[in-house]
């Protein structure tokens, strides 16, 4: 039998959207040899989140009440302690931030391997066959593991489990060594503030990789300023400091649903798609005809930029 | 004190590009310095330049090909490099998060370093586990994907700033000795001067295999296995417009009038 313990993730109040896609990546490995789905449910409100998590197909949610805010010993030590109790075949873990900083050292605790990012999963119930992504999404892999494993999966894979399930709510009494905690959250911060707010915006002219210097910046923001729009970026730009952070699209920046998004030079990495795919019109300028950008995109150019981009301001000035 | 800092040598591939078996094809395959590891790196060399650290150590699981890539990280300041490789690492086409654990934690317990920075995640295979991985193993504390590391490191406690989704972040203060993944984006990364690369010629670059740091091959066989490797199936339906730069230009130009972007 196929036991899974899938483990939820939630911050300042809010069980995030992964919780309810992991029920379902738990519930389709569960079901192939017709195990049962465990959640795990640690810091927080956590009677409020089991309810809102008990929905169809889920078995049982064990409740840890310790802490308000995710701390990494308390899950590693939690998880742990719940491994032995329950015996799952797979401990499943998003793939967020959070969930890095406590799977891997979960797996290693228990001396299980560990297979991230995955967006595929299957089992027979011995070995799992775990589908993800090398090289920055160019190429995908199967990989495939013999028994117990920790598993963490990327967010938007697997839709969000539906309905009401009828699992048992139990708290579960984990015993915390306070001593071996030796990290402590202060607090958080909203950043990317400032005078410019891209969620806002009705076209954006957005700015990748592809641009390769800060001295070509300005072509973009010529062009955004014809078509009066607004400039963005992807990560690459505003790690480099040539734009600020709040011009940031993606998963560690600002969803956008502009009715125009202009893609220049972004490859389409899933961090950037994450933010930015909700978008009405998407035009993507890249030489690269497989760049992933190319699968979310309405209109492509596969030419140069730097001959393209001049050419569209020209036209609009 | 001492950092330790992991460099990785990760696979490049070009835009065009063939699949052989579980491989891509050589012919299009390049070589670079982890991004990820550039920046944990540099963090480690500021750390020193503030006088915090009196030794940069670099240590690398890699055949001999990759000591360019180890030399650039030597020539931004780095002090010496510790390179592991081993026969019988040549044939395993993917190194998995725990034979890496293992690997690296001898390498921690000989150097005894009282910070250890890693990249967050290589940029070839992106896992994304190593470091937390390798805190577990050596007993240390950790911080995943970190995006600001404040340079006092006062009490032996390092204040950091994780990066979360959605434009968030985590402050926390993390007790030394500890292993933190460094983000992209917290420092500026600098070029090597020629100055550097000279002397990165000069610097040591150690070379274990795997019975000099105590272990047994048993211990790195890889439980996960690569079976297949395959490009993604385009979803693309995207309409292609072709042409010099000013026919597309002007296509995309009447889309946006169409859409009543622009007068």
């Amino acid at each position: 039998m196929t036991d899974v313990l899938a483990v939820t993730d939630h911050r300042r109040g809010e069980l995030r959207d992964v919780s309810y896609e992991i029920i379902t990546a738990g519930r389709e490995l569960a079901d192939e040899t017709g195990g049962d789905l465990h959640l795990a449910v640690i810091s927080g409100t956590v009677d409020e989140f089991a309810e809102k998590l008990d929905r169809e197909g889920v078995d049982a949610i064990h409740t840890v009440d310790y802490g308000e805010e995710f701390n990494h010993d308390v899950y590693t030590q939690t998880i742990t302690q719940l491994y032995d109790e329950l015996a799952p075949q797979y401990v499943l873990a998003p793939n967020s931030v959070n969930g890095l900083d406590y799977a891997p050292a979960v797996a290693n605790e228990l001396d299980l391997p560990i297979v991230t990012d995955t967006i595929g999963l299957e089992t027979d119930g011995e070995t799992l066959i775990a589908t993800r992504e090398m090289y920055g999404g160019k190429v995908e892999t199967t990989n495939e593991l013999e028994g117990e494993a920790v598993v963490t999966i990327r967010s938007a894979e697997w839709p969000q489990a539906e309905g009401t399930g009828d699992a048992a709510i139990e708290a579960f009494d984990a015993e915390i060594d306070e001593d071996a905690i030796g990290s402590t959250v202060t607090g958080f911060e909203e950043v990317g503030g400032g005078d410019v707010d891209i969620s806002e915006a009705d076209v954006l002219v957005s700015v990748g990789r592809g641009i390769e210097e800060e001295d070509n910046i300005p072509i973009i923001e010529e062009l955004a300023e014809a078509l009066d729009a607004t400039v963005s970026s992807s990560r690459p730009i505003v790690d480099n400091g040539w734009l600020p952070k709040n011009r940031q699209v993606g998963q560690s920046g600002k969803v956008v649903t502009p009715d125009v998004y202009i893609a220049i030079g972004i490859s389409g990495a899933v961090q950037h798609v994450a933010g930015m795919k909700g978008s009405d019109t998407i035009v993507a300028i890249n030489t690269d005809p497989n760049a992933p950008i190319m699968d979310i995109a309405d209109y492509a150019i596969h030419d140069d930029l730097f001959d393209v981009v001049p050419a569209l301001t020209e036209e609009f000035q | 004190m001492k950092i330790l800092v992991t460099v990785k040598e990760v696979a490049t591939v070009e835009d065009e590009f063939e699949i052989e078996g579980t491989e891509i094809a050589s012919q299009y395959l390049g070589a670079d310095l982890n991004e990820w590891d550039d920046y944990a790196v540099e963090e480690a060399v500021q750390l020193q330049e503030a006088g915090l650290a009196d030794e940069v150590v670099t240590v690398t699981i890699g055949p001999e090909e990759c000591e360019q890539t180890i030399r650039q990280a030597l020539a931004k300041g780095a002090d010496r490099a510790v390179r592991v490789w081993d026969d019988a690492l040549e044939g395993v086409d993917l190194l998995d998060v725990n034979a890496k654990t293992e690997i690296l934690s001898a390498v921690v317990e000989a150097e005894d370093p009282d910070l250890v920075l890693t990249g967050v995640q290589a940029g070839d295979d992106s896992f994304g586990a190593t470091g937390v991985s390798l805190a577990e193993e050596i007993g240390a504390q950790w911080g995943a994907v970190v995006n600001s590391l404040e340079h006092d490191l006062e009490d032996g406690v390092a204040s950091v700033r994780r990066e979360l989704e959605g434009g968030v972040e985590e402050l926390t203060e993390i007790d030394l000795p500890a292993v933190l993944t460094i983000q992209t984006g917290i420092n500026e990364p600098r070029y090597a001067s020629l100055r550097g690369i000279r002397q990165a010629q000069r610097k040591e670059l150690d070379v274990q295999a795997l019975a000099d740091i105590g272990i047994d091959e048993s211990a790195i066989e890889a439980q996960l296995e690569l079976t297949e490797m395959y490009e993604p199936e385009s979803e693309s339906d995207a309409t292609i417009w072709e042409g010099s730069a000013d026919e597309t230009a002007s296509e995309l130009g009447d889309l946006l009038r169409e859409k009543g972007v622009t007068q």
